[in-house]
This record gives C-alpha cells, sequence and structure tokens, in this order.
C-alpha cells in the first residue's frame, strides 16, 4: 500500500519537473538564493582560511578541491526526488549501522579515537552517513504514522537514533553523536512531539547528567571541567578556550585586519584552520566579521526553514527542517565552543573549517534541500 | 488530519522554534559583544604578552689599552645557548648532534627538560659564531641563542692584577675593569619584537633604545715595561723561592704608573683554575713594614731641619745604642762615618741618632706630607692606605725605629711614590693608573736643595761598597735604597721570614723612572742587596732603553767612544 501511493508520487513529481519548470535553476534542480548564499559563504570561509593557514596557497586549494567535489555531490542529491530518497531511506540507515559497527571492529585510529574507515583511497567516517541516516530514517518512519506520534511509535524513534549515537559515542565521537542526537530530536519536534514530551526529555537528560559524567572518557570529563573554569590548566586543557577567547577579543569591533592577526599567524591558537577558524575571523575582521558571518549563516538558515515550509509532504518537511536545525546546531555548537560559552567538542564550523568529510555530508544534505524545493507544492498552503 | 497537523506544525511550534533559535543567535552575538567591547583591553593585553617582548641589545664593552694603544682588554661577540624546557623538545632527532657541538653529553641535555618549573636555563655560554650558526640551523624546539660579548685579554697573566676581569655577565668583577665598569660598560639597548610560540623573533617591531657602546680606556702602562717587570719579577721569586712579590714602575715625570706586576699571578683568559688570593693586586692592597727604604726620608728630614748636611759626622759606636729600655743594632757596625755613610751602609743606629736629635714631629709631618697612611689618588679599587700613627704620644724608641722604617706600613706604590721628591726636586707627584696628557703638577714637600743632596747620597748607595751596589747599571746612573725588613706577625717580628725591597730611580743627570721591588720571603737569600737589587737593574735598563731615554754615566759612553 504504502509502496503503490509512493510510486504515484513519483510519476506526479516526474511529470511536474519535466513540464513545468518555471526557470533553468529548476531545470537542474537547484535553487539560486540557497546556492549563492553557500557561495557568499564558502568565499568568506576560503579568505579565512587563506589567513588561517600562513598564506599557504596549496591547502586552500585543497579545500577547494573538496568543495568541488562536494558540490558534484549536492547536485548529485538534488537530481533525486523525495520518494525515491525515501524510498532509499531505510536501507542507508541499516548500511550506516553496519559500517558503525564495523568501524569499531577494524577501524582506523586517529587522534585517540576509532573513528576512520581506510577505503583505499580516502579515509571516510561512517558516522557521517549516520548524520544524514538518521533523519531520513524517522522521517520515512513518521512519514505514514499518525501525527503527533504515538508513544509506542516514539519508543521506536528513541530507539532509531540511540542505536546509531552510542556506536559514535564508543568511538569516542562525542560531537557527532550530539549531532545525531540533534538530529533525531528536530525530526521528532517537527513530526508534533508534545511539549510535554519535550519538557520531560529535557529533564530526563539533565537528570542523567551525573550518570552520563560516569560514562564519559576521561578527556571528555576534562573538557567539561575545563569549559567550566579554563583558568584550572591553562597550559592543557584549558588552553584553547583561552586562547581563542583571547583572539576574538583582542579584534576588538573592527578586527586587526586580513593577514594580521597574531594568536593564529604566530601558533598560539590551536586547530585554527579547523575548528577554531572562526576565531581567527574574529581576531582578524573584528565583531563586525563576526556578525556578517553570522547573518550569512541565518539567512541560509532561514531558506532552509522556508523551503521546509513548503515542502510536498510530511517526510521532505521533516527533512529539511532537521537539516535546517542540524545545520544550525553545528554552527552554535562549534561557535558557542570557540567564544567559550560550550565545552570545547571536536566540531568543524559547516562550510568554514578546513576538511572534507562534514562537509560532502552537509552538501548532500543541501542535495537533498534542493530536490525538496524543485519538488515543492505550487501552491503554498 | 494531515492538513490539521501541518497547520499545527506551521504555525506555533514554527514561531516558537524559531524564535528560541533567534534567541540563541543573540546570545552568541551578546558573548561576542561581551569579548570583543567589555572584555577587550584585558584581552588584548593577554594577547600582546604572548607575542610581544622586549629584548635587550648587548651593548659592546669598552676596550681597555696601554698607553701606546695596544690592547689589554677586548670585546668579541659570542652567543650564548639557553633552552627554555617548557617548549624543550627532548624527542627532537638532532640533540645527539647539539650535545656533540657543545660538547655536552646528551642526557644532562635532556635531563634539563624536566625543569618544568623553568623558563630560561643556559646551556652554553660564550659559543664562537659560526658554532652557534650550527646550533640554530639544527632548530630544536625550545633551544635559543642570545647574543653577547665575551671579555678577552691579550697580555694574559702580565698585567692581569692591574686589568682585572669580568664575570660571564660581562659586570667589571676585579681591577681597572671593576673600578671603571661604568665607564666601560655602556647601556644595553632595547627593541620590541614579536615571537611565536615557540620563541622564534618573526618580526622587529621597534627599536626602543639603541645599545650605547662602552667608551674605551687609556691606561698609563706600557705593555713592554709591564711585560719586562712581570719576566724579572717571575725570574726572581723562582729563583729565590720567594712567597710573593711586587713591581711599580712609575714616571717621574707625569706621575704615571708605567708598569704594576705581581706574583704569583693568573691568566684571566682560563680563571676556573685560578686562586682567588692570587687576584689580589698586592702592590696597591698589601701593606707591609718597608724597614731601611724608609731611611731615605729620615735623611732627607734631616737635610730638610738645616742642623744636617750631607757630611756631618755621626758616631755610631759601638754599632748598638740603648732607647729607653731597647736596644737599636747594626748587623754591621759601620764607626764613625758622615751622613752620607749613614744612608749608604743603612746604619740603623745612626738614623735612629740623627732622629732622635730632631723635633719628635719632624719625621712624622714629613711622612705623612709624602702620603703615608693615605691612599695614593689610584683610584684602585681595594687599594690600602697603610698605617700612619700621628696623632700617638711617641716614645723614642718608636721614633727611633720609624727612622729606619718599622712602625709604619706602606704598599709598594705608596714607597715608588713618595720617592718622586728625590726625582722631582722635592715635589711629589700624584699618581695615575690613566694616561696622563697634560703637564703634571707636584706638591712641594721637601727643599729643592735637600731633595738634590738625598739624589747625590741615594747614588751613593749604589757605589760599590754601598748596600746598593748590586742595583748598578752600566749605561745609567741611578740612584736608590735597599730594604730588608722582618715580616711582622702577631706578637712580634718573624726571625726567619723578611721582605726584600728597593727602591730606586735614573738616570740621575735627568730622572725619568722610579722602579720599587718588594720581594716577601725569599728562602735563600734575604737581604735585599742580593734579591731585589739585581731585578732593579734590569727593570730599569731595560725600560729607559724602551723609552729611549739616552744614557748618562759617562764612563760608559767614553768606553765606548774608544772601542
Amino acid at each position: 500500500m504504502k509502496n503503490a501511493i509512493d510510486s504515484i508520487k513519483m510519476e506526479v513529481y516526474r511529470r511536474r519537473t519535466y513540464f513545468k519548470y518555471r526557470n533553468n535553476w529548476q531545470r537542474i534542480h537547484l535553487d539560486p538564493f540557497l546556492l549563492f548564499s553557500l557561495l557568499l559563504l564558502i568565499g568568506a570561509g576560503l579568505t579565512v582560511l587563506y589567513s588561517a593557514a600562513n598564506q599557504n596557497i596549496s591547502l586552500v586549494l585543497a579545500q577547494v578541491a573538496r568543495l568541488g567535489l562536494a558540490f558534484v555531490i549536492l547536485l548529485f542529491f538534488a537530481q533525486i526526488s523525495p520518494p525515491r530518497l525515501k524510498a532509499w531511506s531505510p536501507w542507508l540507515y541499516v548500511i550506516g549501522i553496519l559500517l558503525l559497527v564495523a568501524v569499531l571492529i577494524i577501524g582506523e585510529i586517529g587522534k585517540g579515537a576509532q573513528r576512520w574507515l581506510e577505503l583505499g583511497l580516502f579515509r571516510f567516517q561512517p558516522s557521517e552517513i549516520m548524520k544524514l541516516a538518521v533523519p531520513l530514517f524517522l522521517a520515512w518512519y513518521l512519514s505514514d504514522k499518525p501525527l503527533p506520534p504515538t508513544p509506542k511509535t516514539l519508543l521506536v524513534c528513541g530507539a532509531i537514533i540511540l542505536v546509531p549515537t552510542l556506536l559514535v559515542a564508543k568511538q569516542p565521537d562525542l560531537g557527532t553523536a550530539l549531532v545525531l542526537v540533534i538530529a533525531g530530536g528536530s525530526v521528532l519536534i517537527f513530526a508534533g512531539l508534545s511539549w510535554r514530551l519535550i519538557l520531560g526529555c529535557l529533564i530526563l537528560i539533565g537528570a542523567s547528567t551525573p550518570i552520563l559524567w560516569h560514562f564519559l572518557h576521561d578527556y571528555q570529563r576534562q573538557r567539561v571541567l575545563t569549559f567550566l573554569d579554563p583558568e584550572r590548566d591553562p597550559l592543557g586543557n584549558g588552553y584553547h578556550i583561552i586562547q581563542s577567547k583571547i583572539a576574538i577579543g583582542s579584534g576588538g569591533i573592527f578586527g586587526k585586519g586580513w593577514l594580521h592577526g597574531t594568536q593564529s599567524h604566530l601558533d598560539f591558537l590551536p586547530e585554527h584552520t579547523t575548528d577554531f577558524i572562526f576565531a581567527v575571523n574574529g581576531e582578524e575582521f573584528g565583531l563586525l566579521g563576526c556578525i556578517i558571518v553570522l547573518i550569512i549563516y541565518f539567512v541560509i538558515f532561514a531558506r532552509i526553514m522556508l523551503i521546509a515550509k513548503d515542502a510536498q509532504d510530511t517526510f521532505s518537511r521533516l527533512i529539511a527542517s532537521s537539516v535546517a536545525l542540524i545545520f544550525f546546531m553545528s554552527l552554535f555548537i562549534n561557535i558557542g565552543m570557540v567564544i567559550g560559552i560550550l565545552p570545547v567538542v571536536g566540531l568543524p564550523l559547516p562550510l568554514f573549517s578546513y576538511g572534507g568529510t562534514s562537509m560532502v555530508t552537509l552538501m548532500a544534505m543541501f542535495g537533498i534541500v534542493m530536490s525538496i524545493h524543485t519538488c515543492r507544492k505550487l501552491v503554498p498552503t | 488530519m494531515i492538513d490539521r497537523s501541518e497547520k499545527y506544525l506551521y504555525t506555533w511550534r514554527f514561531i516558537f522554534l524559531s524564535s528560541i533559535l533567534f534567541l540563541v543567535g543573540a546570545g552568541l552575538v551578546w558573548r561576542m559583544l561581551d569579548l570583543t567591547v567589555i572584555d577587550r583591553a584585558f584581552l588584548k593585553q593577554q594577547g600582546d604578552a604572548r607575542t610581544i617582548r622586549t629584548m635587550v641589545l648587548p651593548a659592546y664593552r669598552g676596550m681597555i689599552t696601554d698607553r701606546n694603544g695596544e690592547p689589554l682588554a677586548v670585546s668579541t661577540p659570542v652567543d650564548s645557548i639557553w633552552i627554555n624546557p617548557q617548549d624543550f623538545d627532548v624527542q627532537d632527532q638532532d640533540i645527539p648532534q647539539l650535545a656533540k657541538l657543545l660538547n655536552l653529553p646528551v642526557n644532562s641535555i635532556k635531563a634539563l627538560a624536566k625543569e618544568q618549573k623553568k623558563g630560561f636555563i643556559y646551556l652554553k655560554r660564550g659559543v664562537e659564531p659560526a658554532l652557534a650558526n650550527q646550533i640554530k640551523e639544527l632548530d630544536i624546539s625550545g633551544v635559543y641563542l642570545q647574543h653577547e660579548f665575551h671579555r678577552y685579554y691579550p697580555e694574559g697573566e702580565v698585567a692581569s692584577h692591574l686589568i682585572g676581569f669580568t664575570n660571564i655577565d660581562d659586570k667589571g668583577q676585579e681591577g681597572i675593569e671593576l673600578a671603571y665598569n661604568d665607564w666601560l660598560q655602556g647601556s644595553p639597548g632595547k627593541k620590541r619584537v614579536i615571537q611565536d610560540r615557540m620563541g622564534h623573533i618573526v618580526e622587529e617591531v621597534a627599536k626602543l633604545q639603541d645599545p650605547r657602546p662602552g667608551q674605551n680606556i687609556v691606561l698609563s702602562i706600557d705593555r713592554r715595561i709591564q711585560y719586562i717587570a712581570h719576566r724579572e719579577l717571575k725570574k726572581a721569586i723562582e729563583q729565590h723561592h720567594a712567597a710573593s712579590g711586587s713591581i711599580v714602575v712609575l714616571d717621574t715625570v707625569t706621575g704615571e704608573v708605567l708598569g704594576m706586576v705581581n706574583y704569583p699571578t693568573y691568566d684571566p683568559n682560563v680563571r676556573h683554575q685560578a686562586r682567588t688570593e692570587n687576584y689580589r693586586n698586592r702592590a696597591v692592597t698589601d701593606v707591609f713594614e718597608p724597614g731601611s727604604v724608609m731611611k731615605a726620608f729620615s735623611i732627607a728630614t734631616a737635610l730638610e731641619s738645616g742642623k744636617y748636611s750631607p757630611n756631618t759626622v755621626v758616631d755610631t759606636r759601638p754599632g748598638s745604642m740603648m732607647v729607653g729600655d731597647n736596644e737599636v743594632r747594626d748587623v754591621h757596625p759601620v764607626g764613625v762615618v758622615d751622613l752620607t755613610g749613614v744612608l749608604k751602609h743603612s746604619s740603623n743606629v745612626g738614623t735612629a741618632k740623627v732622629i732622635l736629635s730632631l723635633p719628635k714631629t719632624d719625621l712624622v709631618n714629613f711622612l705623612h706630607r709624602l702620603g703615608f697612611g693615605n691612599l695614593t689618588g689610584s683610584d684602585f679599587p681595594g687599594e690600602s692606605p697603610g698605617v700612619l700613627q700621628t696623632n700617638v704620644t711617641w716614645g723614642p724608641f718608636v721614633q727611633a725605629t720609624l727612622a729606619f722604617g718599622y712602625s709604619i706600613s706602606a704598599t709598594p706604590l705608596q714607597l715608588a711614590r713618595a720617592y718622586t721628591v728625590f726625582a722631582t726636586g722635592g715635589k711629589l707627584l700624584p699618581v695615575s693608573l690613566l694616561k696622563v696628557n697634560a703637564p703634571v703638577q707636584g706638591v712641594p714637600v721637601l727643599k729643592p736643595k735637600a731633595a738634590k743632596q738625598m739624589l747625590t747620597m741615594l747614588e751613593a748607595v749604589m757605589e760599590s761598597g754601598g748596600s746598593g751596589a748590586a742595583g748598578q747599571m752600566e749605561g745609567y746612573r741611578a740612584a736608590g735604597k735597599t730594604g730588608t725588613a722582618r715580616v711582622a706577625t702577631r706578637g712580634g717580628y718573624d726571625p726567619h721570614r723578611h721582605i726584600a725591597s728597593f727602591i730606586g730611580l735614573a738616570p740621575v743627570t735627568r730622572p725619568r723612572l722610579i722602579v720599587a721591588i718588594v720581594i716577601v720571603d725569599p728562602k735563600k737569600s734575604y737581604y735585599s742587596a742580593q734579591v731585589a737589587a739585581p731585578i732593579f737593574s734590569q727593570v730599569m735598563n731595560d725600560s729607559l732603553r724602551i723609552l729611549e731615554v739616552p744614557p748618562d754615566n759617562v764612563a760608559l759612553v767614553e768606553k765606548q767612544k774608544e772601542v
């Protein structure tokens, strides 16, 4: 039954996409507004990266190459219509879980964690697939359930989120595990989880903190303690936070100017091309530069939310809003860490930080969003 | 149902969530505002504290030269290697190479990394620039260079007591280096630099202050005379197995010290094996009871009084006399002699008789005028003023002993200086360790006539039969006085230890130099005539030739003509 309806829907989408293009962008399934916002952000990111990498152009070019690949992936996912994606969702989830188990058994160890799978040409993190698979699978599962979900449905949803989250946390990769919870949770919230339950969950999380503490790795505990008081270990765990706060604060309102940051160029700021690149932005372009970057992020976020609003069906809407929330939360967690209001978790700044894996996932998500946009309702509700 | 839920979703839920996210975003901005505006000053200062350093630029220490511009102490640029244990990378593969270059054990270098509380430890100081460059090229994390200057003393042990030395931080510790440290050292400069986390200097922001190089000092010393004095003193002390000795060579025209040596000595370039007692410049820091060399001043006092002339007859028989309860004796009785004879044969009895016949204060006042008991004005650190008691009630015996050089203590420099009165016609010259360019005004302390008579009488001392005959030279006429004194110890005089001294000037016709020699505790023979007088002849003769002083010994000049 479910499949029959979906195949009819698929046919409808196909016809419409072929015969009712409104412009050339539609022909290639892209949303120009979202695309240009992304390009603007990426341009800003590369500018900052060039400075953060001590004007090492080859590093910037490597990033550009990755971006090129990521755009191909975006384009690819943009061509997949939502019903087809929906049909793939369970498989993606199952494959993702299998890969996560594989990582725990035969994964490469890098920077003290077992996160990588060696695939000959390149390494990749299966946990990234789960960022995509968890919301997709949840949306697939919820799409034909009555909304708001029943308690029984919620229990299943909880299991769908928890299994990959625990596997990722075991690696250990606290940041990505957090993103998975947010990705799944955002789907649930948009699916109409009752406020009472949301509140209940928050209280439960708060109450379980001491128990969670027990399960944390020592370095994770150190990070939380250091977050609460960076000065307790200024040369060790507090070093990152102190240096990045100095970078941003010393930049002032207008910044020290491009290529003139001392904290990053003189090697005081650690991870200045990856997780802490926002501090470089703050040091060189000041508060003003930070706010401009934030505004671009907000524009992208708002655009995705609008696309979600106009989405054709529940599945698409859930996916689009989940992407928006994942995007926002990664941004919030990274910047919050850099400016010292959140503990240090190893999460990159979306589309800014040097490095490939998370960018590829993100672009795939944007591709899906663009596909949803292409197949949106013609008459807004 | 779907429609209802959609409405439900995108009215309240959307608005609510959006506003929460907006608040979160506002929270981020608020925090950034907090950092960039309110905490800015503090954070900026913290950032600068990490990168901006003020570096000291060492100043070049001035050179010390002799009167002819020959270098006696020079500074050469070197590098010191230091490490910051907190940045030090023990795993660096170049550490064995570093150890090899510095000639230090690998383990001791690695052990320094454990001193985590320190930020600065010297690995090796005063490394040659070429070697330092090799170390710099190893580029080991936490190992740094520091430019410095190393002091080098070309004359080594020959002038070490006078010049002194600097410590590893280029501060004067002894001698001229200490006395004129402020003049020599200049003032270090400062520059502001930006450093990266590893301490590499990335950029020089500003030169706050240029280093002001120290200024040079030209000493009165003549390197050649210094060397002659050193050579002769060393030879004599080894020959006589003496404990120590000093020689002072004074210019009788300017009062400059042309040579000042002591033995035992040390090499200031390799100080680690030197004994600190040998650092002393004994010629100005050590006092002794001079003995017979002081008789010249007693006889001069007699001439000055007008009651005596060189020909006044003095009866010293029987070679001893009682002064109160004490006996004054001559070792070799000289019988009835004139005043010249008293000096020539160095008669204790004769000198004592003469002085006891004069008003009590005559001699002591004269000695005071000659500078005994006071610093010479050489400004040498640690100089001793000696002891001359002027305001005590003298008994006749003390007065008698003062006449032949006891009950008083003086430094070799003081004695040499006091003898200038016989060379200048009665004027006492100021002494100087620095080169003097202007003519020097002496202080008249003796009548010119008495001074002239004294010069003749002192020349007689050195004629054959006189006590200083061994100091005679072939080319120059010399005048001088021997002295053999017992070493004063606690509770009396040591019968086995003596101090042989000789002070003389030449050429007599136109005095140019005074040479004072003090040999402490010679073991083989203790008479000055045998120990000190021959040194005088060597040092004086060679020095006068170096200064190209024409010979005034007529007999010799004629002899040369005949040849």
